[in-house]
C-alpha cells in the first residue's frame, strides 16, 4: 500500500511536466506578441521590444521553457503580463474565495444528493423516485450557466431575493453556491441511487433481513454502509466539475476567484497566469484522483490496489 | 396408412411456423422505439435538424441583419400581459442590435447541430482506429496510448479544450468558418482519447474469444479480423459513448461561446446569443431566456436518446 501511494505520488512529477510542456507550447507557438493586443493603437516597436525583453519572451521558446521550469522549481511563477505583479500573488488573492465557494458547493451537494439518492432507491419506481431522477437528469444535462440564468431571472430579477453579482455578503454567496452545487449534486444523486440499488440486491442484505433485523438497521447498517463506497469515487469527477464550473459561475456572478482569473487571462493572453492556473488545476485533479484510488482501497478491502 | 403429407400441406405448415428473422440490431431498434423519452428525443432532434437544414428558407430574416429602431422587441405573446414593446414582424422579438430572434435561433441551432455531429464523427474515427490497433496489436502503440491518456486525463476536459481553442483562435485557422474549425479541433483532440480507451478495453476483452481465435486459425489477416470480427462486436458500447459525446460537444461549444472564446460574431450560436443577451438581461430577459431554453431542450433530447440507446443496446445495464 505504501509503495503504491509513493509510486502514484511520484508519477505526479512527469505528468505535471507534460502538462506544463503542452500548455507552454500551445501558448507560445501561436504567432504575435502578447503586447500587440490593441490593433487600433499599436505600441511603438521599441516599447514592444522592451516589454518582450523585460518578460523574457524575446528568447527562443525552448530557452523560455527551461527558464520557466527553473523558476517554477524555485517557487517563482513569473510576472503577469497584464498586471505586472507576481502571478503567485494574484492567484493567492483569489484562491481563498474559490476554495470557499468550492467547499460550500460540495457540502451543499452532499447534503441534498445523498438523502435524495437514498430515498429514490428505497422507493424505487414511485413518484419520489421519478422526481429525483428527473432532477438528476436535468442537473447533469443542462449546463450550469443556463440553470444560473433561469435562477437569476427568477430570484434576482423578478423576486429580487438575491443580488445578481458580487461576493462578500451571504446574500451574494447563495446563488453561485447553489448553481455550482447543482451539477455535482445531480451526478451524485445518480451514483447514490445506482449504488444503493446494487447493494440492496446483495446476499448479505437478504441475510440481515432473514435474521430479523429491523428495516432501519438493515438500511443504515448494511445497505448504506456498502453503498457509500462507490460514492467516494466521485471525489475525482466532482473536483473536476467544481473547477470547470467555477470558470463560468465566477465569471457570471463576478466572483473574484481563480476561475474568473483564468477566464480573464485567457481573453488577455496572459501566458504566465494561464500556465500557473492550469498547473494548479491539473495538480488538484491529480491529487483528487489519487485520493479516490487510495480511499477506495481503504474502504473496500475486496479491492486490491496494485 | 402412415401419415404422409403432401407438398402443399408441408408448405402451409411451414408458412405458419415461420418467423420473421430478427437481428440483434432490429431488437435494439424495437427496444429503443418502445422507450417514450427516447422517441420524444428523436422527434425533437428530427425537428431541430429540419429547421437547421432549411434555416435559409424558413428564417423570416437574415440572422445578422440589424434593424436599429427595432431593438429589444419582446416576443408577441407578451402583448397579452401588457407588454408594450412588441412588433408582429418579430414573432420572438429582437436582440439588442435589432436582429430577429427567431431567425437567429434557427441559425443558432444549425451551428449547434454541426458542432454536435462533426467533432463526434472525427472522435469516432480516430478513437476507433487507435483503440483497435492498441488493443489488438498491443506493443508500443498500446504503451504510447496509455501514457498519452494519463497526461490528458490530468487536465479537466473543458480546461484543455479552452486552452487549445484560446491559443489556436489567434492563428489564421481561428477565422475559418467563424471559429468553428478550431472548436472542432479542440473538442476532437481532447475527447478521442476517452473513446480509444473504451475501444481498447473492449478489444482486450474479446480478442481471445473463440470466434477470433477461429478466424486467426484459418489465416485471416489482422485487418480482416479487426474490421469483420471485432468491430461489429464492440460497436454497441461505442455507439452509446458516441451518443453521449454529442450533447457533450454541444455543451462545450456553448460554454466556450459564453466565456467569449467560441464562435466569432456575427455568426449566431446559442452560446454567443446567451452571452450577448446577458448584458441587457435585467431589463429584457428574452434574448437570453429563448436560446437558453433552446439549448436545454436540445441537450435533454440528446441525453434521452443516449439513455434509450444504452438501455436498448445493453439490456442488462438498465438502471
Amino acid at each position: 500500500m505504501l509503495r503504491y501511494v509513493i509510486r502514484r505520488l511520484l508519477l505526479i512529477i512527469p505528468t505535471m511536466f507534460f502538462v506544463a510542456l503542452i500548455t507552454f507550447t500551445l501558448a507560445h507557438a501561436t504567432p504575435g506578441s502578447p503586447f500587440d493586443r490593441n490593433e487600433n493603437k499599436p505600441l511603438p516597436q521599441a516599447t514592444i521590444d522592451r516589454l518582450n525583453r523585460y518578460y523574457g519572451v524575446d528568447q527562443p521558446i525552448p530557452v523560455q521553457f527551461v527558464t520557466y521550469i527553473g523558476n517554477l522549481l524555485r517557487g517563482d511563477l513569473g510576472l503577469s503580463f497584464t498586471k505586472g505583479r507576481p502571478v503567485a500573488d494574484i492567484i493567492g488573492q483569489g484562491i481563498g474565495t474559490s476554495a470557499q465557494l468550492g467547499v460550500q458547493a460540495l457540502l451543499l451537494a452532499l447534503a441534498f444528493s445523498i438523502p435524495l439518492g437514498i430515498i429514490s432507491a428505497l422507493k424505487q419506481n414511485t413518484a419520489a423516485d421519478y422526481v429525483s431522477l428527473m432532477f438528476a437528469t436535468v442537473g447533469t444535462t443542462i449546463p450550469s450557466f443556463v440553470i444560473a440564468i433561469f435562477l437569476i431571472y427568477i430570484f434576482g430579477v423578478t423576486l429580487r431575493f438575491f443580488p445578481i453579482t458580487g461576493w462578500g455578503t451571504w446574500q451574494n454567496e447563495v446563488m453561485p453556491t447553489v448553481v455550482l452545487a447543482l451539477g455535482p449534486g445531480a451526478f451524485l444523486t445518480r451514483i447514490t441511487r445506482a449504488s444503493m440499488l446494487e447493494a440492496i440486491k446483495q446476499d448479505y442484505v437478504r441475510t440481515a433481513r432473514g435474521k430479523g433485523l429491523s428495516e432501519r438497521v438493515v438500511v443504515v447498517g448494511h445497505v448504506l454502509k456498502n453503498a457509500l463506497i462507490p460514492i467516494a469515487t466521485i471525489i475525482g469527477p466532482a473536483t473536476a466539475a467544481l473547477i470547470t464550473g467555477s470558470f463560468v459561475i465566477e465569471s457570471l456572478f463576478n466572483v473574484p476567484g481563480v476561475g474568473r482569473l483564468f477566464v480573464i487571462s485567457i481573453e488577455q493572453r496572459d501566458y504566465p497566469t494561464i500556465m500557473s492556473t492550469t498547473m494548479l488545476y491539473a495538480f488538484l485533479i491529480m491529487i483528487a484522483n489519487i485520493t479516490v484510488d487510495i480511499l477506495y482501497g481503504v474502504l473496500d478491502p475486496r479491492i486490491k490496489v496494485a | 396408412m402412415a401419415t404422409t403429407l403432401t407438398t402443399e400441406q408441408r408448405r402451409s405448415i411451414g408458412s405458419r411456423l415461420e418467423r420473421k428473422q430478427r437481428s440483434l440490431w432490429g431488437d435494439a431498434l424495437r427496444r429503443l422505439l418502445r422507450n417514450r423519452a427516447a422517441v420524444v428525443g428523436l422527434a425533437v432532434i428530427g425537428f431541430a435538424a429540419f429547421v437547421a437544414v432549411f434555416a435559409g428558407v424558413l428564417a423570416p430574416y437574415d440572422p445578422i441583419a440589424q434593424d436599429p429602431p427595432k431593438q429589444l422587441m419582446e416576443p408577441i405573446w407578451t402583448k397579452a400581459f401588457g407588454g408594450k414593446y412588441t412588433d408582429p414582424a418579430f414573432l420572438l422579438g429582437s436582440d439588442a442590435l435589432g436582429r430577429d430572434m427567431l431567425s437567429r435561433l434557427m441559425y443558432g441551432s444549425r451551428i449547434g447541430l454541426v458542432v454536435g455531429f462533426v467533432p463526434v464523427t472525427i472522435i469516432f474515427f480516430i478513437g476507433m482506429s487507435v483503440g483497435m490497433l492498441a488493443g489488438y496489436l498491443g506493443g508500443w502503440v498500446d504503451n504510447f496510448l496509455m501514457r498519452l491518456t494519463d497526461v490528458i486525463y490530468a487536465f479537466p476536459d473543458l480546461l484543455f479544450v479552452i486552452i487549445i481553442v484560446a491559443m489556436l483562435r489567434s492563428t489564421s485557422a481561428g477565422d475559418v468558418m467563424g471559429g468553428l474549425l478550431v472548436i472542432f479541433v479542440g473538442i476532437a483532440v481532447v475527447n478521442w482519447v476517452g473513446l480509444a480507451r473504451l475501444v481498447r478495453g473492449q478489444v482486450l476483452s474479446i480478442k481471445h474469444r473463440e470466434f477470433v481465435e477461429a478466424a486467426r486459425a484459418v489465416g485471416a489477416s489482422p485487418i480482416w479480423i479487426m474490421t469483420r470480427h471485432i468491430f461489429p462486436n464492440i460497436l454497441a458500447p461505442v455507439i452509446v459513448s458516441v451518443a453521449f459525446a454529442i450533447p457533450g460537444a454541444l455543451l462545450t461549444e456553448a460554454t466556450l461561446s459564453f466565456i467569449g472564446i467560441g464562435i466569432k460574431p456575427p455568426t449566431p450560436s446559442l452560446g454567443t446569443m446567451i452571452a450577448d443577451g446577458f448584458v441587457v438581461f435585467s431589463t429584457t430577459p428574452w434574448p437570453v431566456l429563448l436560446p437558453a431554453l433552446c439549448i436545454s431542450v436540445l441537450l435533454l433530447a440528446f441525453t434521452f436518446v443516449g439513455d434509450g440507446l444504452r438501455d436498448a443496446l445493453d439490456p442488462r445495464s438498465s438502471t
